[in-house]
């Protein structure tokens, strides 16, 4: 089974030389610290932000350069900075290549939720409706089932939905699966030591699965 | 040049009363108008409808208007970082009114550019597509969002000048420049006000036009809510 750090090195190998990708908040920040060494990555940060940097040095932290998440960030040489409608709109125009995002639900169709569950938690759904819309490149990270041992990958969402129709792969703690145009999710590999049955018996939505699956590699 | 300047906060709310509809830029802390959000504190101007991305956090920016119930409707895209709020809003006593970001931050520029309405894929086939228009242009479906129509607007500025020219620092810039553009009345507190010519015609982000009142902001805390570092490379 992964980690959460797992979960996001696996989500590194998708990011390409030359791309611009939005990190959301959670596990997809911590695909920053996997991005492959030698390819260059331009991070967007939906507050207003290309190219974002690492952490600053201690005593360095700069209250008005902040990312998505609030946290206190750096930039690096060929940093740009814009207003909150530009940055919606390089979002809109899929100027951004790749978005990486959390969710708590997602559906064989490709349905996302991450937002509100009704009548205990109501977060807001920040810049996720606009990126889920848009973005023609999603990865989801995400639990595959929860603390209860119920399946996160369903045959049709619960909660007040995100996006529909906008998720096309997924990675979990379990498997990196595809989500499939005509609806079903592909099972693409497995984490180390998962079996096939535990990955079916873990997913409530139909799993499809065709030849050897062979175990996700993380070099 | 029309001379803007005023003498401090609160003389820049002073026509702010009870049931208006304000703008108040920034992202989560960082760039919020400190000194107007405590003048409208103090003031105790009620029934207010906020639009803003976030809501402050308990003890400091919107959070403190919250806490005072000076507010009947907050129109945000994310919330979760105060619990006072999620606790009124789950309770019914705040109406809540919260939007995806990306279409927020264009209500503005529609407003501010004198568009009536944009489409926006954002929200397509959840609840926030209730009860709006759907048109479907080459094959997608986009919500009609209106522009916002807002007494005031109340944003920060690191730099302004007597005729009201803005220029932002960093990502304290986020909301407040479309926010500036959209209100019927846009008041701009500004770290360092300078004279009309002191600042370069190029490098304005938001000309003075958009900008009713400005001063120089005092006292400004700029509370960071994660501090993240890294260690010193030795």
């Amino acid at each position: 089974m992964f980690s959460k750090e797992e979960i996001a090195q696996r989500i590194a190998k998708e990011i390409k030389d030359g791309y611009y990708v939005n990190l959301g908040i959670g596990i997809p920040t911590l695909v920053a610290n996997y991005i492959p060494k030698g390819i260059n990555v331009v991070l967007q940060s939906e507050n207003g932000l290309l190219g974002m940097g690492p952490f600053p040095f201690e005593g360095e932290e700069d209250a008005d350069l902040i990312n998505a998440g609030k946290q206190t960030i750096t930039t690096l040489p060929g940093s740009s900075i814009f207003d909150s409608a530009m940055s919606f709109g390089m979002i809109r125009a899929q100027k951004v290549d790749l978005t990486i995002l959390g969710a708590m639900e997602v559906s064989e169709n490709g349905d996302i939720a991450n937002w509100k569950i009704p009548g205990k938690m109501v977060k807001g759904m920040g810049g996720a409706m606009d990126l889920v819309a848009s973005a023609k490149n999603i990865v989801v990270a995400m639990q595959h089932i929860n603390k209860a041992g119920e399946s996160k990958l369903l045959p049709k969402c619960t909660l007040p939905l995100t996006g529909v129709k906008c998720i096309k792969k997924i990675v979990t703690e379990l498997a990196v699966l595809d989500i499939l145009t005509e609806g079903g999710f592909k099972l693409l590999e497995r984490a180390p030591g998962v079996s096939i049955e535990f990955i079916q018996q873990s997913t409530a939505g139909r799993l499809i699965v065709e030849g050897e699956i062979p175990e996700m590699r993380l070099d | 040049m029309i001379n803007k300047v005023v003498s401090g906060a609160e003389e820049a709310i002073k026509d702010i009363s009870d049931g208006a509809t304000i703008m108040l830029g920034g992202f989560g802390l960082c760039g919020i108008p400190e000194n107007c959000i405590n003048a409208l504190v103090t003031k105790r101007v009620k029934n207010l409808t906020c639009i803003s991305n976030n809501a402050g956090v308990d003890d400091f920016g919107i959070g403190l208007m919250l806490k005072q119930r000076q507010v009947k409707k907050m129109i945000s895209s994310y919330v979760g970082e105060n619990a006072e709020f999620e606790r009124q809003l789950l309770s019914g006593e705040l109406e809540v009114d919260l939007i995806p970001q990306g279409t927020l931050a264009t209500r503005c520029l529609a407003a501010g550019y004198g568009m009536p309405a944009i489409f926006t894929p954002a929200g397509v086939g959840t609840e926030v597509a209730e009860g709006k228009e759907v048109r479907n242009f080459d094959g997608k479906d986009y919500l009609m969002e209106y522009a916002f129509d807002a007494d005031f607007a109340i944003v920060k500025a690191w730099k302004g000048d007597t005729a009201g020219n803005l220029i932002f620092r960093s990502t304290s810039r986020n909301f407040n420049p479309v926010m500036a553009m959209a209100g019927k009345i846009t008041i701009a507190e500004v770290e360092e006000l300078v004279e009309a010519g002191e600042l370069e015609p190029d490098y304005i982000h938001t000309p003075g036009i958009y900008v009713h009142r400005i001063f120089q902001g005092k006292d400004y805390e700029k509370r960071i809510e994660q501090r993240t570092v890294r260690k010193s490379e030795v």
